[in-house]
């Protein structure tokens, strides 16, 4: 397992290293904001891979909580297999292609909606009982690192562009920084609350939170078509060797994730076997606390 | 059905006894807010034309920090004696101790507007351009937002150590488009420029989510222990 680690490790660390070659070397400069727009290719893949964690968390908060009653698992999975299949059914009648902002592909909404049920069955299959737990707490932290690598890369950029470090009004700005309150929260709430409870009180401030997405995403919606703000970049059409870049960039962003997520989740793991093993020290004696731990670090392995 | 509004009722009516007794929630909003307001008239000029735009903002956030104070004991009185214990031991809907909560400290904050209201309408020279009605709805949509939220993280820092600070890092993030729109709303209300009605809307769906949201998970939090 650890070489394992340790050559996946380099390989990103090439991967990361090439995307930065194409970024600074194979991209083609921008027409009108010059190299400086050569910071998308380290913000976006940091924007998407932070949205990706907070949506594995909101999923395995659900899961986690789902699990409480047999009952309410069935009813979730139900839910879930129906959003799918009303999702992507959806996504293909006209009336719905309308609602879809210009240059949206119905397939690829699709897709994205299909990523629910499918996240959904995969997680729970792959993180039995507590895990569970863990992988939330594991991609809210990695989440919120990278999210605020997007809103430290987004003033730099927005600086020499629109002249402006923030526009408070603009929805992607705000509704991120919002999402990184949120989860900042989160994380406040799992280091100050060390009851067995933790778990479960933080997989409901997960769902709370990921309620509040749209919301704050139509709150600010509102407010900036009455107030227009300088225009954010994007639209119209992308050279395709930048989009190839930023790809691979992404890519080379989500291995670098998953190689976080990774540790993180052995750490905490490690963390709550040698907790297990301290309480059941306390209470049985060193003998059977080295046997009740046998379990969790077999599979830990 | 019958049993939950049962308990409910008896412990509305419990709350709101113990409150008109001891006054000790109330007393302390009142007073905090009003040392909010008198510490904005210093900080900003009350008679420039500019108090009609940014009197929305300081309002709620008045209402909203002394909210806070209110919430931060909802849940401290049972504590005392094990009363929280004896809850869950009993057979009682735990949605029912969750609405009456709600219900007591939306009946709280909702006499702390009405009696701070005419204060922001004095230190402020305030004069309504749009129509003033509108403001209810605000108001009572608005408060249910932060009262219902704040009653179920109120729960949810039992738990945790520092409760008192841990309410406000939860509340506030998530209250955010609530905020939004009772700002917004008032301040559309207030200046009369543009319509309230989506802010109206968005205060509503957001009430309907989170209502929903918290009673479908208060008997998980509650019994977390």
């Amino acid at each position: 397992m650890k070489k394992l680690f340790l050559i996946l490790a380099g390989l990103t660390a090439l991967f990361l290293a090439y995307a930065t070659y194409l970024a600074l070397k194979v991209a083609p400069t921008d027409a009108l904001q010059g190299d400086v727009y050569r910071i998308i290719y380290y913000h976006v893949p940091s924007a998407w891979t932070a949205f990706l964690l907070f949506f594995i968390n909101f999923i395995a908060s659900v899961q986690y909580l789902a699990r409480t009653k047999a009952s309410l698992q069935k009813a979730v999975q139900w839910v879930v297999i129906a959003i799918g299949v009303i999702g992507v059914i959806a996504t293909f009648l006209p009336q719905v292609q309308a609602l879809l902002p210009a240059g949206m592909r119905p397939s690829a909404v699709a897709t994205t909606v299909l990523a629910i049920p499918a996240f959904y069955f995969l997680l729970g299959w792959k993180f039995p009982g507590d895990r569970m737990d863990m992988l939330a707490l594991t991609a809210a932290e990695v989440g919120v690192v990278f999210c605020t690598i997007v809103l430290v890369t987004g003033p730099i950029w927005a600086r020499p562009v629109w002249g402006i470090w923030w526009a408070p009004g603009d929805i992607r700005l705000t509704s991120t920084l919002v999402l990184w309150l949120i989860y900042v929260s989160y994380l406040v709430l799992r280091r100050f609350s060390n009851s067995a409870q933790t778990q479960i009180i933080a997989a409901a401030l997960a769902v709370f939170g990921a309620l509040d997405v749209p919301l704050v995403y139509f709150s600010i919606w509102f407010f900036r078509t009455q107030h227009p703000q300088p225009v954010i970049g994007g639209g119209g059409s992308m050279d395709p060797r930048m989009l190839h870049t930023l790809l691979i960039s992404w890519m080379a962003f989500l291995c670098f994730a998953f190689l976080v997520c990774w540790s993180r989740f052995r750490l905490e793991l490690l963390k709550r076997e040698a907790e297990q093993a301290e309480a059941m020290e306390s209470l049985v004696g060193a003998g059977t606390a080295a046997k009740a731990s046998v379990p969790l670090s077999r599979s830990a392995r | 059905m019958n049993s939950l509004w049962a308990v409910t009722v008896a412990t509305l009516v419990k709350d709101i006894r113990l409150e008109w007794r001891s006054k000790d929630a109330l007393n302390s909003m009142l007073f905090f807010s009003l040392l909010v307001v008198v510490i904005f008239v210093f900080s900003f000029d009350p008679l420039a034309e500019e108090s009609r735009h940014i009197v929305g903002g300081l309002v709620w956030i008045a209402f909203l920090f002394a909210a806070v104070v209110a919430l931060n004991q909802t849940w401290a009185r049972e504590l005392r004696n094990q009363v929280l214990d004896a809850y869950r031991v009993s057979p009682a809907p735990a949605n029912g101790l969750f609405l009456a909560k709600t219900l007591g400290n939306f009946i709280f904050v909702c006499v702390l507007e009405a009696l701070m209201t005419p204060l922001f309408v004095i230190f402020y020279n305030l004069h309504v351009l749009g129509p003033a009605w509108q403001l209810i709805p605000v108001a009572l949509l608005g408060t249910w937002a932060l009262v219902v939220n704040g009653t179920f993280f109120a729960a949810m820092s039992l738990r945790t150590r520092n409760r008192e600070i841990m309410l406000p890092l939860l509340l506030f993030p998530v209250s955010i488009p609530a905020v939004i729109g009772m700002v917004a709303g008032t301040t559309a209300i207030l200046t009369g420029e543009n319509s309230a009605h989506f802010y109206i809307v968005l205060l509503l769906t957001y009430d309907v989510v989170f209502t929903t949201a918290s009673l479908a998970l208060f008997k998980a939090i509650l019994h977390a222990e």
